[in-house]
């Protein structure tokens, strides 16, 4: 089904470890640890996990944010944009500095960290697009402002300083400047996390509409199962630096083949709860010091031994659907979660 | 019985300039409720971004003054510009939790330095047996333990390890009341659980009062003793949480639960709020109505 000009991301072997020395000791933590996936052109992929499993130093691979002590080890990043093929590991910050916000752009975690204090938001609108765009003077505050009505922002916002904004309209200014020249291909690090439930789900919908007008692909990470289950066409699960599953998004949901991602879909609390829902033993492993074979054996309720000295291979398990299990055919999912014991209308 | 805190009538104005010409912010108007010592309880605070939550917070903790109403802690009066030692002896009675693990730790420093500095403050010595013994006695409560944290640096602990060693800072003095300002949101489901459990056994085993502050309904109601509902600057809902969060009556409230994201129907992109509901809550916004008692003992914000 997938043709070959479809695909518009290939991340193949990929291992990403910061390497540090802290007072004389050298410590490296493989953050990415051999990931193999591809994204396909107007898709929104998913990445979940728990915290510090690695999401954050996956993608900053993926947006070609690559500083020290983060090294690309291994395996390679391939975008196929339309002004050519780039492989992100290899590429010079010169033709980076080719696809940077045009081609590619990046919500980093934290709207603050991209907004500069001290700076106007519409001069920090220019820094960031007024070169990819080539439009100067009045062309280019016209595009801008026609840009943020349709992010529900009035032009006023571009003589305001950060602060000066709420956090939901910091959050949608963010998203304007990653989307105002058109990218193809758009990374968002828990864009939505910091915000309340109705502003959520407000901005949510916006990425995802201008995300349909624009036909650009979208890898959106964050923790929260609840958003993927409404934002994602296909999630994967990131645990301990490796992708353990991936898949369409209903099948994740209702028929998980990792232990892992069954456990992450039931662990979600639900208002109207009031006992605490099934929690994995254990804690993720450090990943200076990854456990050997497959790294969620220490915690899994499935795991024999094999499962403690061999790695598992992602392999197809569904249509679409991969799983990185010597056991998935024993998975079950852990709670029917279509017909909720708490469920209140 | 006796009170531990009373919030009386309290308003917070800030006066700035803003972009849309606004020069005035009614952060929080006219909140009011108290606690009692006998019963410690999770009193929970939720509403959306920018709804005085924090701000609220800030002057319980004597952090911000109220522009109105008075704030009693044990009947005397919250006051920041206390002297050192009154000012020291009240911080030792009421402690905030930092927000996120994650940012709250310098990656440079070891944990337990954030630790002793709080130690040797409190404890007014430098007496480094009972400065460690301290430490060994709050970590022990988060189920840590001096041996496990001595020696490490953040990157080094997961973050539910970092979001209790926040809490057991909080906790050497042996506070009455601990003020959590949204502990939980930046972090994954299953860290989230660990973390609101650890609030429930402080409240149950150590009978320590929370506040907490939080955007997240489901804890909320697994947790909650009672609930207070804000929205711009207005306590709009108040009662039992179990009550209010299986019915919430308010527009804003119902807004709020109806905009939690689901996983029924994972997979099928609904991201819709009914336009009606949006209009019911955002017509509440700038009117004082009048909060009122129903019958099942909660309180509403109802308008004329
Ligand atoms: N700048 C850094 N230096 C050293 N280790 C880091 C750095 N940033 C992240 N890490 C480590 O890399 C691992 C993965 O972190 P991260 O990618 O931020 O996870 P996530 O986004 O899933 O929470 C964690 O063990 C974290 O402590
Ligand atoms: N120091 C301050 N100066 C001016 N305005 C402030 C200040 N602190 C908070 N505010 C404003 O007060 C309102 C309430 O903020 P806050 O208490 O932080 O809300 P919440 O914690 O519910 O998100 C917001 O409109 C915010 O911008
Ligand atoms: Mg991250
Ligand atoms: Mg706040």
């Amino acid at each position: 089904m997938t043709q070959e000009n479809d695909i518009i991301l290939q991340v193949e072997g990929l291992k990403a470890y910061y390497q540090m020395n802290y007072f004389g000791v050298n410590r490296e933590v493989r953050a990415v640890d051999d990931i193999t996936m591809t994204m396909r052109k107007n898709e929104v992929y998913g990445i979940a996990g728990e915290s510090s499993s690695g999401k954050t130093s996956f993608i900053k691979v993926l947006a070609a944010a690559i500083r020290p002590p983060l090294r690309v080890v291994e395996g390679t990043v391939k975008y196929n944009f339309k002004n050519g093929p780039i492989d992100v590991t290899t590429a010079s910050p010169e033709q980076i500095e080719t696809v940077r916000w045009k081609h590619l752009s990046y919500i980093m975690q934290g709207s603050m960290s991209v907004l500069n204090p001290v700076r106007r938001i519409g001069r920090t609108f220019q820094d960031f697009a007024q070169r990819p765009l080539g439009l100067t003077g009045k062309a280019f505050e016209d595009r801008v402002v026609k840009h943020l009505a349709r992010l529900n922002l009035p032009a006023d916002v571009l003589k305001a300083y950060p602060h000066e904004l709420s956090g939901g309209m910091r959050q949608r200014v963010t998203i304007g400047l990653a989307t105002v020249c058109h990218p193809e291909f758009i990374i968002a690090d828990e864009p939505t996390t910091a915000l309340d439930v109705v502003v959520q789900k407000e901005v949510l919908s916006l990425i995802r509409d201008i995300q349909k007008e624009m036909g650009a692909s979208v890898v959106f990470v964050t923790h929260d199962m609840s958003v993927h289950a409404n934002v994602a066409d296909r999630v994967g699960i990131i645990y301990a630096g490796r992708l353990v599953e991936e898949g369409p998004t209903r099948q994740m949901f209702f028929t998980p083949k990792h232990p892992y991602t069954a456990h992450l879909v039931a662990s979600l609390p639900r208002i109207g709860d009031t006992q605490q829902r099934p929690a994995l033993e254990g804690r993720p492993p450090n990943l200076a010091d990854p456990p050997q074979g497959c790294r969620f054996h220490p915690r899994c309720p499935l795991a024999v031994d094999k499962c403690r000295k061999e790695v598992p291979p992602m392999i197809e398990v569904a249509p679409g659907q991969r799983s990185a299990c010597w056991r998935w055919e024993d998975v079950k999912p852990l709670v029917n979660i279509a017909a909720p014991a708490g469920a209140m209308a | 019985m006796t009170t531990l805190l009373d919030v009386q009538n309290v308003s917070k104005r800030f006066t700035m300039g803003g972009i849309f010409g606004r020069k005035t912010i009614d952060a929080v108007m006219d909140a009011s409720f108290s606690l009692s010592s006998e019963n410690p309880e999770i009193f929970t605070i939720i509403g959306e971004s920018g709804s005085g939550k924090t701000t609220l917070a800030r002057m319980i903790l004597g952090l911000e003054d109220p522009t109105e109403g008075d704030i009693l802690f044990r009947g005397e009066q919250v006051d920041r510009h206390a002297g050192r030692a009154e000012r020291l002896k009240f911080m030792s009675h009421v402690q905030p939790v930092f927000q996120n693990p994650f940012e709250a730790f310098n990656p440079l420093k070891q944990i337990e330095r954030y630790l002793e500095s709080t130690a040797r403050r409190f404890l007014d010595t430098s007496d480094k047996a009972a400065i460690d013994k301290a430490m060994d006695d709050s970590l022990q409560k988060v189920g840590l333990s001096l041996k496990e944290v001595r020696g490490r640096f953040p990157h080094e602990m997961s973050g539910g390890q970092l979001q209790r060693c926040a809490i057991a800072r909080a906790l050497i003095p042996n506070p009455p009341l601990l003020i959590a300002d949204e502990p939980v949101s930046m972090v994954d489901a299953s860290l989230r659980m660990s973390i609101v459990n650890l609030l429930k056994s402080l409240r149950d085993d150590l009978k320590v009062s929370v506040i907490y502050i939080t955007h997240d309904l489901a804890t909320a109601y697994y947790i909650s003793n009672r609930i207070i509902i804000m929205q711009r600057g207005r306590i709009v809902e108040m009662g039992d949480a179990r009550t209010v969060l299986e019915n919430p009556e308010h527009a804003y409230s119902r807004l709020l639960k109806a905009s939690v994201l689901s996983t029924d129907d994972a997979g099928a992109g609904k991201l819709g709020t009914d336009p009606t509901m949006l209009d019911q809550a955002n017509n509440s916004v700038g009117r004082a109505g009048e909060l009122v008692a129903r019958p099942d003992g909660r309180h509403v914000r109802v308008y004329a």
